[in-house]
């Protein structure tokens, strides 16, 4: 059966409704798609059997009417995001052989309305990085350009929707994770409110900072998927209870926003001219749909990465302290105490990256650094966090880029982590202020690559970034 | 400069990592590149700025204390490197 290209989950299901297309279908058709595009290196595991038997059953559901909300979806799931009896080893050699005994409540949320994960994805070593060039099964390339990274750490799960290997991906952000590589690759990107959705099932990279969210090719799935995902869960204490909004039919909602955009975002030399120039064009769209778009400046800008640098890594050095060859994972077959066990497990299973991260970290939180770099951090996050909340009292969105270049080639950042880090300078303020924002797709610049346009709300107004998010991809879909 | 042989020889230590001879110095550099970076924080007044531990709004969420099982011992040990039918297995610490 021939299928052809889907956008969204709505447009599928109106083909399985009127019996142009089936489940087992459309499995099929991704199976073929991700077989075609192997050099893009985007799944470490494709779960081919099970995916066309999963499908089986939904097609059977959905003959007794019986079928989830998102029956027909088939999704990727980034691999820092456990499912048992399957594989998960967030990019690293260090969780060779790895096999999750339990599954992520985000991924079972999304089973349990009938999606079917049809394979795991490459991304940066447990989601440290902004290319997808630091894991251990080798580079994720942009499919608009195979020579270019997809941008990271989700660079295959977005890749892999561009790229219709699947209709939407799971990743994680932790800085721009999912909105910098859904930029990067011409997709939709959400990342929640902080604590919106259980973190329960995911790989920490840094626990006060990380975020489940969609990568779709519309608005709607991501909503669908927000919907379906979010609210309490037993296993994830720090997950908000409150009430989980219909994030879906809100989607009409079209009252008039107040939006501000950070004047950084359309003048900074800083940005290139064609991603400028396209963010003054949608600010001018949202004007145009009758929203008040006015300028706004944010002093704390400069100091939101070093912020997050100092406090992700210091999370990092904790959290990946688990990872000793004891109980799981890569064990050096060269330790001969018990100490020279955890060291050279260690040091033999993380990439280079990740090394340099715990040991930023475990400086910043040695005695005599502490005061002087984590306490501080803390300190500025609350200023940064303090001075977003006074944003959002002005205005109901921020607008910016989602990043300041498109997408750059593989290896020509690789050796300078600086300018890799700066790659993330409109997403992290997301993060460390616990906001909601989206990256939608904005155009592409003058050789073809993908741009991305941010907005961003406050702590759980997913809903109002949505329906704006909508409307101004929708306005793009309609040839001029 | 704040990350010296010696110092990143301790940090190493704490962290549980080895640092090999050749990538010493270009570890030195990258760290204290990205330290210096990170000191422009200092510009920043934050006297009586109380630091922020953690995002999310919710108090302590409590529930029964009951017995359940999560995770089965075989699961548990399932991806031990070296494992016998009840115990993880390291090389020996007490002689």
């Amino acid at each position: 059966m021939s299928v052809k290209t889907y956008d969204s989950l709505s447009q599928i299901q109106n083909d399985l409704a009127v019996g142009a297309v089936t489940c087992r279908g459309l499995v099929e058709h991704y199976l073929r798609r991700i077989e075609e595009n192997r050099h893009l290196n985007v799944f470490v595991a494709v779960y081919a059997e099970e995916a066309l038997r999963r499908a089986d059953e939904v097609d059977a559901r959905r003959q007794e009417g019986k079928a989830g909300r998102l029956a027909g979806m088939v999704i990727g799931i980034k691999d820092v995001l456990s499912y048992t009896g399957h594989g998960v080893q967030a990019g690293s050699r260090i969780l060779d052989g790895f096999t999750a005994q339990f599954t992520a409540t985000a991924v079972q949320r999304v089973i349990d309305e009938d999606a079917i994960v049809i394979g795991r994805q490459n991304c940066d070593e447990f989601a440290m990085g902004s290319s997808n060039e630091n894991s251990a099964f080798g580079p994720v390339r942009n499919a608009a350009d195979t020579d270019r990274v997809p941008g990271g750490s989700s660079g295959g799960s977005a890749v892999a929707v561009q790229a219709g290997l699947c209709l939407a991906s799971l990743g994680s952000d932790t800085g721009g994770s999912v909105r910098q590589p859904a930029a990067f690759c011409g997709v939709v990107g959400l990342k929640p409110t902080y604590a919106r959705v259980s973190r329960w099932g995911l790989i920490a990279y840094a626990s006060s900072f990380d975020c489940i969210g969609p990568i779709t090719r519309s608005v709607e799935d991501a909503a669908l998927l927000l919907e379906v995902m979010a609210g309490p869960d037993e296993f994830d204490s720090t997950v908000s209870r409150n009430e989980v909004p219909a994030y879906h039919a809100l989607l009409k909602e079209n009252r008039p926003l107040r939006i501000g955009y950070l004047r950084e975002g359309v003048e900074s030399e800083g940005v290139d001219a064609d991603i400028r120039q396209k963010t003054r064009e949608a600010l001018d769209a949202l004007q145009a749909l009758g929203h008040t778009v006015e300028p706004v400046d944010f002093p704390l800008l400069q100091h939101v990465l070093p912020t997050y640098y100092i406090l992700t890594t210091a999370e990092a050095s904790s959290n990946l302290s688990r990872f000793d060859g004891v109980r799981y994972g890569y064990r050096s077959p060269n330790a001969t105490d018990l100490e020279s066990l955890y060291k050279k497990s260690r040091t033999e299973g993380f990439g280079d990256e990740v090394r340099r991260r715990i040991l930023l970290g475990t400086f910043a939180l040695s005695a005599s650094y502490y005061d002087a770099y984590y306490t501080k951090a803390q300190q500025v996050r609350r200023l940064i966090k303090d001075a977003t909340d006074a944003l959002f009292a002005g205005y109901d969105l921020i607008a910016t880029p989602v990043t300041p270049t498109t997408a750059f080639r593989i290896g020509e950042k690789a050796s300078d982590p600086l300018q890799m880090y700066l790659a993330d300078i409109f997403t992290v303020q997301a993060n460390v202020a616990g906001c909601p924002a989206i990256s939608v797709p904005n155009g592409t610049d003058r050789t073809g690559l993908p741009i991305g346009f941010q907005l961003m709300a406050a702590p759980f107004r997913e809903a109002d970034l949505l329906s704006v998010a909508g409307r101004l991809r929708q306005r793009q879909e309609v040839p001029a | 400069m704040k990350v010296d042989r010696e110092t990143l020889q301790k940090i190493a230590h704490l962290a549980r990592l080895e640092v090999r001879p050749e990538e010493e110095q270009p570890m030195i550099d990258s760290l204290n590149e990205v330290l210096t970076w990170m000191e422009q924080l200092n510009a920043v007044d934050t006297t009586g700025v109380e630091p922020l531990t953690h995002l999310s709004a919710e108090r302590n969420v409590l529930r029964e204390d009951v017995v359940g099982e999560q995770l089965p011992r075989g699961n548990a040990l399932k991806n031990a490197p070296a494992k016998d039918d009840t115990y993880f297995q390291v090389p020996k610490v007490i002689e």
